[in-house]
């Protein structure tokens, strides 16, 4: 019997809330095809930053299902109806996960830091002026101001935080949003990484990106501080090589600065 | 919302210093039973504050936690009862969370804590240093 996943039909939904989409498809195709991999991993703590529906949360606690008990499920969104909506899927499918409407993690940050095994975001990535991001209602769903990346990237950083040494971070990224330089910018926290799925339609491309703390990565980071170049060729090489089809370094005007 | 993550959670209104534990509420209050997993218990402990779990219990009428607790307790199953009982069974179903430090009031609804915060209450951090130091560092030297 195949791993079971959440069920579009009971999937509860909402004008306000995004319905499963490609995107989300994607994700849970990600976490079916290392799911035994996690399965071995023995995660305690499971986190879903950005919920919405509860699609992939929903999924997420039935494909570990009995292999894996007593995983202790969170999900965050910062629209009030998405949490809402998720509730409804969760108990629709007999799981079960904590729900907490807010930013991101913010009110988790200081007490949840480095206890997450695995943290799952299909986040809103979509280019738009930034004014459009953080609206309330279904704008918050997709808004991800100059090249998507605003909310990915006050996403990263909390995810370092709250990551175990042994935590694993699963994201869906765009074209756009330049996920080669993402991958740089965890690499440069210690994070290695792997593009788990990659689907493509007419106008975007996706990339399910694995993100996981490799200790060989800190003393390359050390490296580069003392030799400078050529760690940092050697990264560029190879995800240069994960992402061919990307023209490999664009500068980041962020939102940062 | 178990009260593990009560135990996770804390206030972040701008100029809160610790905001941690946040006084519970209480409208009503159920119990949902789980499956009993000692190890789950034991690797939980040393992270948990206690006298917040103690607390936290007692106001959702639980009273049966020890005010103390030491790793040493986790060998007797009877101890582990009451610590998954108060841990994972008892969900704050309607009432609110309240910043100990300013009163702000968060909240619950249908089991679901609402955290988020007014535009004047969000620290001087939406994308700058305080919140992704590194990034914005980086970002400085990526060219
Ligand atoms: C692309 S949708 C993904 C929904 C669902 N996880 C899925 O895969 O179908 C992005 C979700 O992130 C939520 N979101 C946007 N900004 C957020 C923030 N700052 N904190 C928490 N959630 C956020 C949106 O409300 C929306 O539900």
């Amino acid at each position: 019997m195949p791993p079971k996943t959440a069920q579009i039909r009971l999937v509860s939904s909402h004008r306000e809330v995004y319905e499963p989409c490609d995107d989300s498809f994607a994700l849970v195709d990600a976490l079916l095809a290392d799911r035994t991999n996690i399965v071995d991993h023995c995660p305690r703590l499971c986190l879903e930053v950005g919920c919405g529906s509860g699609y992939v949360i929903a999924s997420l606690a039935l494909m570990l299902g009995q292999e894996v008990p007593g995983v202790y499920y969170i999900a965050t969104d910062i629209n009030p109806h998405a949490v809402s909506v998720t509730r409804e899927t969760l108990d629709a499918h007999g799981v079960d996960a904590e729900l907490i409407c807010m930013d991101i993690a913010s009110g988790l940050e200081k007490r949840l830091a480095g206890m997450v095994d695995v943290m799952v975001v299909n986040p809103p990535y979509v280019p738009t002026p930034d004014d459009e991001v953080g609206r309330e209602g279904i704008a918050s769903a997709w808004a991800g101001g100059e090249n998507g990346r605003s909310v990915i990237d006050r996403i990263l950083p909390v995810a370092d935080r709250l990551l175990s040494d042994e935590g694993w971070l699963y994201m869906v990224t765009l074209t756009t949003n330049d996920p080669s330089q993402i991958c740089l910018l965890m690499r440069k926290k210690g994070y290695a990484s792997r593009i788990v799925v990659q689907r493509s339609t007419d106008e975007e491309s996706l990339h399910i990106i694995k993100f996981w703390r490799d200790s060989d990565i800190q003393l390359d980071t050390k490296e580069i501080i003392t030799t400078t170049k050529s760690v940092s060729a050697r990264v560029m090489d190879s995800l240069s090589s994960q992402f061919p089809q990307l023209p490999f370094w664009r500068s980041s005007n962020s939102n940062c600065l | 919302m178990r009260l593990f993550t009560h135990n996770m959670l804390s206030s972040n209104i701008k100029g809160v210093a610790n905001g941690f534990p946040l006084r519970i509420e209480v409208e009503q209050v159920l119990e949902k039973q789980v499956d009993f997993n000692p190890d789950f218990l034991k690797n939980l402990f040393p992270k948990l504050e206690w006298k917040a779990l103690v607390d936290a219990a007692r106001t959702m009428g639980y009273a049966e936690l020890p005010e103390e607790a030491d790793s040493l307790m986790l060998e007797s199953e009877e101890f582990l009862r009451k610590f998954h009982h108060a841990l994972l069974e008892l969900h704050l179903e309607e009432g609110a969370l309240v910043c100990p430090e300013t009163g702000r009031k968060f909240p619950v609804n249908k089991g679901i804590p609402n955290m988020l915060l007014h535009e004047d209450e969000v620290p001087d951090l939406a994308c700058n240093q305080v919140l992704c130091p590194t990034i914005c560092e980086r970002y400085g030297k990526v060219d």
